[in-house]
């Protein structure tokens, strides 16, 4: 799964990726925004999932969170 | 209808007459009576974006935390002016008027809890709703206690717990709890910090600010960079609202916790053993914080008493060190 938060501000990606924590599926998401970064990993590290981050240019971190 | 508005609102009480020529004849100014020879003013303005939904509430917290910037050095409110920014009745707005009213409202309470009159205000139409006030408070300027005046040695009391900024931020999510969450952050962002400045007053002190953007880490690392000396935060003993530790660990941070964290780590140590979270929230932008006083450490607990006397909380935070080597200001332990 791909959630897209680029260009949104806090709260709204921990929002959107939140509901999705509560499953095992791999889950990719694209942040531009440090705040956004610490914020989506804090999510998934409490939820018990694993966060990877790799630079994907222009700002843009893929944040990849496997359980 | 901003007349009416206006004329609707009660204003905080004149006992002293203090007031001499008001606004009521629809005057441009304000003639108030000036403090007692020997007494200097204490000056500020600060303006707030709305925080929280209950609009009456708001303009409490604004106007306690304005009022604050005078308490902090001791000062006494003496007279306000409101400054508003709110959106016209308009085809683009659906703001009704009522909401400016209970703003107003809510701000006058704080303003006769001071015992500071209203010399009156400024009003502008604008796309979105701010207010503040702006505050002329009286001190006797030999007891005015500063942002630069920590010693070492001082212990460090702060009389609100910190997370105003992740409240605010679970409110604006609708995250589960945030009913509860809104209403433990009124609970502190509207209460005066007037019995501390009492005690700051009583005991002489020559060290104190109010917490309010820049976190407590911030705060603190701007005093200790114009006292020349360096300051120890003891993270397990920083006080938070209830929640907050929950919320910021879902990744309910707002941005300008983050920003003031990035802009102060090159003065920051951060130990090794303190929790990471905690050190994060040290950084949390406060909106109506509490006082922080430096205490000589022998009169700690003599602080902790005066302020319990008065129903005010005392949550020993830190002590104030000697000047490093490496330059660093702040050491979160």
């Amino acid at each position: 799964m791909l959630i897209d938060t680029r260009g949104l501000s806090c709260p709204q990606p921990v929002l959107m990726v939140y509901p999705h924590l509560s499953g095992s599926e791999p889950i990719d998401v694209l942040v531009d925004n440090t705040t956004s970064q610490e914020n989506v990993s804090r999510a998934a590290a409490r939820n018990g999932w694993n966060v990877q981050a790799e630079e994907e240019g222009d700002g843009v971190v893929r944040l990849e969170l496997r359980k | 209808m901003l007349e009416q508005i206006l004329s609707d609102i009660t204003p905080p009480p004149d006992r002293d007459g203090r007031i001499l020529h008001g606004f009521s004849n629809n005057e441009d100014a304000v003639l108030v009576k000036a403090p007692p020879a020997g007494l200097a003013l204490v000056q500020t303005v600060d303006i707030l974006g709305p925080i929280g939904n209950d609009a009456r509430l708001f303009g409490q917290t604004a106007a306690a935390n304005a009022l604050s910037d005078v308490y902090a050095m001791g000062g006494r409110p003496w007279s306000v002016m409101n400054i508003a920014a709110f959106p016209s009745p308009s085809s683009e707005s659906d703001t009704p008027l009522s909401v400016l009213a209970e703003i107003l409202s809510g701000a006058m309470e704080k303003v006769a809890e001071s015992g500071a009159v209203l010399a009156g205000g400024h009003t502008l139409d604008d796309e979105w709703i701010k207010f503040g006030l702006s505050v002329t408070g009286v001190i006797d300027p030999a007891r005015a206690a500063r942002n630069d005046g920590l010693e070492a040695g001082d212990a460090l009391i702060l009389t609100k717990p910190l997370g105003t900024g992740v409240l605010a931020t679970a409110v604006k999510a609708k995250w589960p709890g945030s009913d509860e969450a809104e209403k433990e952050m009124y609970r502190w962002t509207t209460r005066l910090n007037a019995h501390a400045s009492s005690v700051l007053l009583d005991m002489h002190l020559k060290a104190a600010t109010d917490i309010t953007g820049f976190g407590i880490g911030g705060h603190v690392l701007e005093m200790a960079g114009g006292s020349h000396v360096c300051v120890e935060l003891d993270t397990a003993a920083l006080p938070f609202m209830e929640q907050v530790e929950d919320f910021a660990s879902c990744g309910l941070i707002p941005a300008g916790t983050y920003r003031n964290r990035d802009y102060c780590s090159c003065r920051t140590l951060v130990s090794s053993d303190a929790d990471e979270l905690r050190a994060t929230l040290a950084f949390d932008a406060q909106t109506s914080g509490g006082l922080l006083l430096a205490v000589p450490a022998e009169r700690r607990q003599e602080a902790c008493e005066r302020l319990a006397a008065l129903g005010e909380p005392a949550f020993c935070v830190g002590r104030v060190l000697p000047e490093r080597k490496d330059g660093k200001r702040l050491i979160l332990a």
